[in-house]
C-alpha cells in the first residue's frame, strides 16, 4: 500500500526523478497533443517548420550577405546563416514555448496533480520535430553547394543536447516565474529579439574582440552555432567555443530543475 | 495494517486576498504612484506565495484552519459545506494540487481526485486521442488505458463519434466521454467533486451505478457536494466544514441535516445578482426587483419542512408600457436540473405603464418531497415570449423532513398542485 504524507515542503529539492518515469507516458501524449494541435486547420501544416527559417535565412542572405557583406570564411552566406537560424529558432521557439507552458495549461494545474515539470518538457520536446524537419532544409544545402562533410559531424548530437539542456534550463526557470510574473510572458518576446545579437547568428565570431571571447563563450548558443556551421561544412570543432557554453548549459539544467521544485508548490495558487 | 485511508492533522491553509488600496486623489500624488506601481505590485505579487510574517495582516484569509478528521477505509465520505466553506481547498490538499500551509495528512492508497470532467481535454484532438490525453493527466499507464479503450469507449455510448475531433462534440458528449474515463480508474482512495451535476438523467444513473459498484468494491470514496439528495443515496459518513473549520463529523443524517440548518442563514435574494442583468434572460421590458420566499409569519427563509406552507414574494418593475403581464415559476430537481413542477402562468398586470412597481404574493401549498430544488421565475406577455427570466441564481428551495432522511411521497389527501393567487 502506497504512503504519502502531504505537508509543507521547504526549501531546495531535486526533482522527483522516480515520478518524472512513472508520469512518462503523460510526457508522451502531450508533447504529441501539442504536435498535433499546433498546425491543425492549417493549409501548409507541418512546412511552416521550414518556410519560417527558410524565408528568414533568405532575408538575411540579402540583407547580410549582399547589402552589408559580412564576411563568412567561404561559407556561402545563405549556408553560414541557415546553419545558425536552425538552431537559434529552435531556440528561441522553445523558450517562448515552455516559458508559457504552465500559464497555458493553469487549467490542468488547477484540476489535477501531476509532476509539472512535464509541462515545460513537452513543450521543448515538441518543437524537437520543427526541428527535425528543418534539417530537410540543411541536407538541400550542402547538396546543392556541394559542400563535404567528414567525422566532425558526429559531434552535432552533443551539441544539440547542449542546446536542449540550455533551452530546458531556462525554460524550466521561466515557466516558474512567468506563472506567478506575468512581465515574463512580454519581456520574452522582444528579450528573445535582443539576444538573437549576442549570438553569431547574423555575423561571424571573427567580428568579436579577443579579449571579449571566453565572456562570450558563455553564452551556450555561440557554442552550439560555431559548432553546427564547423560540424555541417566539414571544419574543425571550435572548442574553444564550445566547452564554456557546455559549462552554462549543465549549470542552466541542474539549477533549472532545483529552481523549478522549490517554487512548484505555489503554481496551483498562484496560476 | 492499519485501517486508516486518510488522516488529516492541524491542517491549515492560507491564501492572500485582494485588499481595498488606498486612493490617492490629487494629481501629484496619482502621478508619483504611477512610477511605484511596479514595486508595489511586485511586492503583493512576490507575497501571494509568502506566509513569513502574517501576524495582523489584513490580507490573509484562512481556507482552513486547524482542520482534524480521519477517514476509514471502505469509507464514503460526504464533504459538505456552503460556498466559502473551505470545501474546495481541502479538495485541492488532499489531491495533491496545492499544498497544505501547515498540518499535514497522511493518505494510505492511491489516489485519484475528480476536480473536474475531462480535464485536458483538446479540442482539436478526436475522442479516442483524448481519453489517452485525459487518462494519462488522471495518472493511468498507456498500457493501462490500452486495455481498457473500448470498455471506456461502450461505457460513454459515443463509440460512432469516437474518431471525431472534440470540438464537434455537445457538451453531453464530452462530458460523457470525461466522466467515462474518470469511471475506469482503478484507485484505492477516490475523491470528488460534484462533477455528478452534469449530463443527463439516464447518463447519470450510469455514472452513479458505477459509483455503487466503486462504493461496494470497498474502496473508500471522498465525495464533495452541494446536492444533499446524492449525498444521502451514496455516503456512508458526512463531513460538514463551515468557515475552514470542521463543523460537524459523523453520520450522513446528521450531516444533512446540519446543512440544511445552516442554509437557513442564507438570504433567499441574492440582491447583487438580481440587479445585474447579464445572467437574465428575456425581453428585459419588465424586471424582478426582489423574490423571496417567506414563511407563515412573513420571515424569509429557503428552507421549509414538509408540508409547511411557502408564500413567494416578488417585486416588479416595468420598463415599457405593456397590456398584460404574466408570471410563472418553476421548480428543477436539485439531481438532475430537469423540471419537476411548474405553476401555471398567472396574469399579474393589465394595462401596465413604464416605471410603476409592484409586489404580488403567491402562497404555495408544499408537498414537494424533501429535498433541493432550485427554482426558476419566469416573467411574460400574452403569447408567452419571455420578459424576464431567473433560473438558478437564488439559492435553492429546500424541504426538510423532520423524520430526517425519511422519504414522503405523494400525498394524495392534499390537493396538489394548486397554486392560489392571493393579491396582486
Amino acid at each position: 500500500m502506497q504512503k504519502t504524507i502531504l505537508t509543507a515542503t521547504r526549501g531546495w529539492r531535486m526533482i522527483d526523478v522516480k515520478e518524472f518515469i512513472q508520469y512518462k507516458d503523460l510526457l508522451y501524449f502531450l508533447t504529441i497533443r501539442s504536435i498535433k494541435t499546433k498546425y491543425a486547420q492549417s493549409v501548409l501544416g507541418v512546412s511552416w517548420a521550414i518556410i519560417q527559417p527558410l524565408v528568414t535565412t533568405i532575408v538575411f542572405t540579402i540583407v547580410f550577405g549582399r547589402l552589408a557583406k559580412v564576411t563568412t570564411d567561404g561559407t556561402p552566406y545563405i549556408v553560414f546563416s541557415f546553419l545558425a537560424l536552425w538552431p537559434w529558432n529552435y531556440f528561441s521557439g522553445m523558450l517562448q514555448e515552455s516559458a508559457n507552458s504552465l500559464v497555458s495549461n493553469a487549467n490542468l494545474i488547477t484540476k489535477v496533480y501531476f509532476p509539472r515539470v512535464i509541462l515545460p518538457f513537452a513543450a521543448v520536446l515538441s518543437k524537437l520535430i520543427d526541428f527535425a524537419i528543418a534539417f530537410v532544409v540543411v541536407v538541400v544545402l550542402l547538396v546543392y553547394h556541394k559542400i563535404h562533410i567528414n567525422y566532425t559531424v558526429l559531434f552535432i548530437p552533443l551539441l544539440l543536447l547542449q542546446l536542449i539542456m540550455a533551452s530546458i534550463g531556462i525554460g524550466l526557470i521561466l515557466s516558474a516565474m512567468a506563472i506567478q510574473y506575468r512581465d515574463v510572458k512580454y519581456a520574452l518576446v522582444f528579450l528573445v529579439q535582443l539576444l538573437m545579437y549576442a549570438a553569431p547568428v547574423v555575423y561571424s565570431t571573427n567580428a568579436v574582440p579577443e579579449n571579449l571571447q571566453t565572456y562570450y563563450a558563455v553564452n551556450p548558443m555561440v557554442g552550439v552555432i560555431e559548432g553546427f556551421r564547423a560540424g555541417f561544412t566539414g571544419k574543425d570543432m571550435p572548442w574553444h567555443w564550445i566547452l564554456p557554453g557546455m559549462i552554462t548549459s549543465s549549470i542552466l539544467f541542474v539549477f533549472g530543475l532545483f529552481y523549478f521544485k522549490k517554487m512548484e508548490k505555489n503554481f496551483a495558487d498562484v496560476a | 495494517m492499519s485501517d486508516v485511508a486518510i488522516k488529516v492533522e492541524n491542517l491549515s491553509k492560507l491564501y492572500r486576498i485582494g485588499v481595498e488600496h488606498q486612493k490617492s486623489d490629487t494629481f501629484v500624488s496619482n502621478l508619483v504612484k504611477l512610477f511605484t506601481a511596479p514595486i508595489s505590485n511586485f511586492k503583493r505579487i512576490k507575497n501571494l506565495s509568502n506566509f513569513k510574517d502574517i501576524t495582523d495582516d489584513p490580507s490573509i484569509f484562512a481556507a482552513l484552519s486547524d482542520i482534524n478528521f480521519e477517514v476509514k477505509k471502505g469509507e464514503i465520505l460526504a464533504i459538505a459545506g456552503h460556498n466559502g466553506a473551505g470545501k474546495s481547498t481541502l479538495l485541492k490538499i488532499l489531491s495533491r494540487i496545492t499544498e497544505p500551509t501547515s498540518g499535514q495528512i497522511e493518505i494510505n492508497g492511491r489516489v485519484s481526485s475528480l476536480l473536474e470532467v475531462g480535464t485536458g481535454f483538446h479540442p482539436e484532438l478526436t475522442g479516442r486521442e483524448n481519453i489517452y490525453m485525459n487518462g494519462t493527466i488522471l495518472g493511468m499507464r498507456k498500457k493501462e488505458i490500452d486495455r481498457k479503450l473500448d470498455e471506456i469507449i461502450a461505457f460513454s455510448g459515443i463509440s460512432k463519434h469516437i474518431d471525431t475531433p472534440v470540438k464537434f462534440y455537445s457538451s453531453g458528449m464530452k462530458v460523457r466521454l470525461g466522466f467515462s474515463v474518470a469511471a475506469h480508474l482503478e484507485p484505492e482512495i477516490l475523491i470528488i467533486d460534484e462533477v455528478l451535476a452534469v449530463g443527463d438523467v439516464a447518463f447519470q444513473k450510469k455514472c452513479l451505478g458505477k459509483m455503487d459498484d466503486v462504493a461496494h468494491s470497498g474502496k473508500t470514496i471522498l465525495f464533495v457536494s452541494h446536492n444533499m439528495q446524492a449525498v444521502r443515496a451514496l455516503c456512508n459518513s458526512g463531513l460538514l466544514l463551515k468557515g475552514g473549520t470542521v463543523f460537524y463529523r459523523g453520520s450522513v443524517e446528521e450531516t444533512t441535516i446540519l446543512y440544511d440548518k445552516t442554509l437557513r442563514e442564507q438570504d433567499f435574494t441574492n440582491l447583487a445578482e438580481l440587479t445585474s442583468s447579464d445572467k437574465r434572460r428575456g425581453l428585459g421590458t419588465a424586471r424582478f426587483n426582489a423574490i423571496d420566499l417567506v414563511d407563515s409569519v412573513g420571515s424569509v427563509r429557503n428552507y421549509y419542512d414538509y408540508k409547511e406552507d411557502i408564500i413567494l414574494k416578488a417585486r416588479v418593475k416595468i420598463f415599457e408600457d405593456m397590456p398584460t403581464l404574466f408570471f410563472s415559476w418553476m421548480l428543477r430537481s436539485g439531481y438532475s436540473g430537469e423540471p419537476v413542477a411548474s405553476s401555471l402562468k398567472h396574469k399579474i398586470g393589465n394595462n401596465l405603464k413604464a416605471g410603476e412597481e409592484f409586489e404580488f404574493e403567491i402562497k404555495f401549498q408544499n408537498i414537494l418531497r424533501p429535498g433541493e430544488y432550485p427554482v426558476y421565475f419566469w416573467l411574460g406577455d400574452a403569447s408567452l415570449n419571455p420578459i424576464d427570466v431567473i433560473d438558478g441564481i437564488t439559492p435553492p428551495l429546500v424541504i426538510t423532513s423532520k423524520m430526517g432522511i425519511e422519504v414522503i411521497g405523494f400525498d394524495p389527501s392534499v390537493n396538489s398542485g394548486v397554486i392560489t393567487l392571493e393579491k396582486i
